[in-house]
């Protein structure tokens, strides 16, 4: 039987990278090393980023993100391993000699001058003609929607204008590459998914690679072409947002990434690109056997809350499926989503989301119902543990 | 808040103790008499007298020139210090340097003085002018670095990043992004620095030499031979200047700390 079901997990795995145009990519960080006094930083880090990228950094705090943007824009020399720009290596290069800009954590607006001058800035170190500046500016501020606001002092302006500021500081040199620590941090939600839109717009429209910092996974996920996961300082994971979601590398990425259920098993048989695996309180269950091989029967079992569906009785249709018998504990109303808790027969707890697609709640499970869980062998991924 | 009775009171007592001695001398500034302790009716006669009396012009002259000299000097020196210590990497011994800087706030000016007397007479110095401005730079100049380094302390030094990932080498971003914003604290620094240099009696005794003397070493000569009305009017002369001093002084550091986000201290 092997269906579409089959194939799927393949599919993810070979998602369309972005495929190199070029020879070289614009940014080649090899083996890059760096530590203060006895703590590394970042160790032994390697990473390509293709021109016209939006590459986003995702991590727990500290782990390193800062100073890898910081070394890509030359405020930290690495103590090991070559950063190559369009194929030269620009140790030597000092930070205002770089075709790099960042974009500052907390904007780093000059406070003494406006925000003319704060976006003329890095024209005038290069030199540029006065109309040339002038007209560039307005550009710039026709750019990120700041007409009118000119002459205002950065102490006068909202969080998201002074955002806007320093995008449109940052952008006005045109760089190679713009470096984005954490630049929405600062707005609210709302505002926040706007400039995350207005952002990408962007950087479609200018075709400038993109190196963004970001604590938000959603925000990685809806912005970037490639998400890189780093952990003590080194990267993890490097993939697209969705082989990252659903074709994580490893155990400790399937649980940074979003909601999760790790259930740990054991294999008893390996049949036909299937698995039966013996998992700790959720009985027998049979699962797609994966890609790479196993370095050992002990695994873990990864399944996504919404991957997961409860009805009252175990489906008809129930060739294939793992179905697992268990009591609603508790449930949380999330609007769109409902999670539920269910208390398995043979002793795990599953979280599982279902989509509140009824206003009203005829159809939804109280604590103490007693379900049905069940998902397809496809929709569960095999982890080494 | 509105302040009742006990606190009014308080505070005019305090004020009173603090100024009631300079209002009094004011007002014997303008005493017709020739005896101080008389009062004569008004006049202003001491601060005629005072402008037709050369040698304290010449004192007055000294002083003025030795202040602005060695106030320039301390808030070049001072600003440079607070840089390096502030700004430059963590190099052994920084706390100690810092440290060292500040020791001259608290050293008794007696040994200041006496110290940079022995260091003139052995390197052979003409006493005068210059061992004076001397003398007074490296008194003051820990008070100018004291003022600039909180200012820079406060700075985000992300500014700087900032400007140089926008094409600054160092030494422009300092100049483009970092002086701008601590400009106030250095006028406020200089104001000081020269405000400690017109006070002081005691350093420059040590360090100045004959036919130099500076206005307050005229001042307490004249007093030990009997207090004349015309010191009074020099004196309220001085509590004017000092008084317009502390308050550009005030509004500079005031200017200083609505810029940036920490303010100095004054
Ligand atoms: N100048 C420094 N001196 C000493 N340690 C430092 C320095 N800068 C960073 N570190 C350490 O290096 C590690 C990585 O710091 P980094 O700022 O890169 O983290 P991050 O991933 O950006 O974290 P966050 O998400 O919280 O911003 C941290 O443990 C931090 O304490
Ligand atoms: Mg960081």
């Amino acid at each position: 039987m092997t269906t579409a079901t089959d194939i799927l997990p393949d599919a993810i795995a070979e998602a369309p990278l972005i495929v190199a145009a070029y020879p070289m990519p614009l940014l080649r960080v090899d083996g890059v090393s760096k530590k203060f006094g006895a703590f590394t930083a970042v160790d032994g880090l390697s990473l390509d980023i293709q021109a016209g990228e939006f590459f986003a950094l995702l991590g727990p705090s500290g782990c390193g993100k800062t100073t890898l943007l910081r070394m890509l824009a030359g405020f930290e020399t690495p103590d090991a391993g070559k950063i190559l720009l369009d194929g030269e290596d620009i140790a030597a290069v000092l930070p205002h000699q770089r075709p790099v800009n960042m974009m500052f954590q907390n904007y780093a607006l000059f406070p003494h001058l406006s925000v003319r001058d704060n976006i003329a800035f890095g024209l005038k170190r290069a030199a540029l003609p006065k109309p040339e500046i002038a007209a560039r500016v307005a550009e710039m501020v026709a750019l990120v929607k700041l007409g009118g606001l000119e002459k205002r002092k950065p102490d006068q302006l909202s969080g998201g204008q002074k955002q806007r500021v320093a995008l449109a500081r940052a952008l006005a040199r045109r760089p190679q590459l713009l470096l984005l620590d954490e630049p929405l941090a600062a707005l609210d939600k709302k505002l926040r998914e706007e400039t995350q839109a207005e952002l990408m717009e962007l950087q479609r429209r200018l075709g400038t690679t993109f190196v963004i910092v970001t604590h938000d996974q959603d925000e990685a996920m809806t912005m970037a072409d490639r998400i890189g996961v780093m952990k003590d300082g080194r990267l993890e994971q490097v993939a697209t947002p969705r082989q990252l979601y659903e074709a994580p590398a490893s155990r400790w990425i399937a649980g940074f990434v979003g909601d999760i259920n790790l259930i740990e098993g054991e294999v008893t048989l390996q049949d036909a690109h299937r698995l039966t695996v013996a998992a700790a309180g959720a009985g027998m269950l049979t699962v797609a056997e994966p890609k790479a091989p196993l370095p050992s029967r002990a695994i873990c079992l990864a399944i996504r809350p919404e991957k997961i569906r409860l009805s009252r009785r175990a489906p008809t249709s129930a060739g294939g499926l793992n179905s697992i018998e268990g009591v609603v504990t508790e449930v949380g109303y999330l609007g769109g989503l409902s999670v539920y808790k269910v208390q398995l027969d043979h002793g795990a707890t599953l979280r599982v989301a279902l989509a509140n697609t009824n206003r009203l709640d005829v159809d939804a499970y109280g604590v103490g119902q007693k379900v049905v869980a069940w998902f397809a062998p496809d929709d569960c991924v095999v982890l080494p543990r | 808040m509105r302040l009742s009775r006990f606190n009014i009171a308080a505070l005019a007592f305090g004020l009173a103790f603090l100024y009631l001695p300079i209002v009094v001398l004011v007002i014997y500034s303008f005493n017709a008499s020739k005896l101080v302790t008389v009062w004569g009716g008004w006049s202003t006669r001491w601060y005629t007298e005072f402008f037709n009396d050369r040698a304290m012009l010449d004192a007055a002259w000294m002083s003025a020139r030795v202040g602005l000299v060695s106030a320039t000097a301390a808030t070049l020196l001072g600003t440079l210090a607070a840089v390096a210590l502030t700004r430059g990497a963590r190099f052994r011994g920084r706390t100690l340097m810092s440290g060292m800087l500040y020791a001259p706030l608290v050293m008794p000016e007696v040994i200041t003085g006496l110290s940079l007397l022995l260091l003139f007479v052995a390197l052979d110095a003409e006493r005068g002018f210059w061992t004076v401005t001397i003398a007074h730079t490296s008194l003051t100049m820990c008070f100018v670095a004291v003022v600039v380094q909180s200012r820079l302390a406060g700075l985000d030094r992300s500014l700087e990043e900032a400007a140089m990932d926008l094409g600054c080498d160092p030494a422009r971003a300092f100049v483009a992004v970092t002086l701008p914003l601590i400009w106030p604290a250095m006028a406020a620094g200089w104001m000081l620095a020269f405000t400690l240099s017109l006070d002081d009696l005691v350093i420059a005794s040590f360090t100045t030499g004959p036919g130099s003397a500076t206005l307050p070493i005229r001042i307490y000569s004249e007093v030990r031979l009997g207090v004349k009305p015309e010191i009074n009017a020099i004196c309220t002369l001085i509590i004017g200047f000092i008084a317009v001093l502390i308050v550009g002084a005030s509004l500079a550091s005031k200017l200083s700390s609505s810029r940036g986000d920490s303010a100095a201290p004054l």
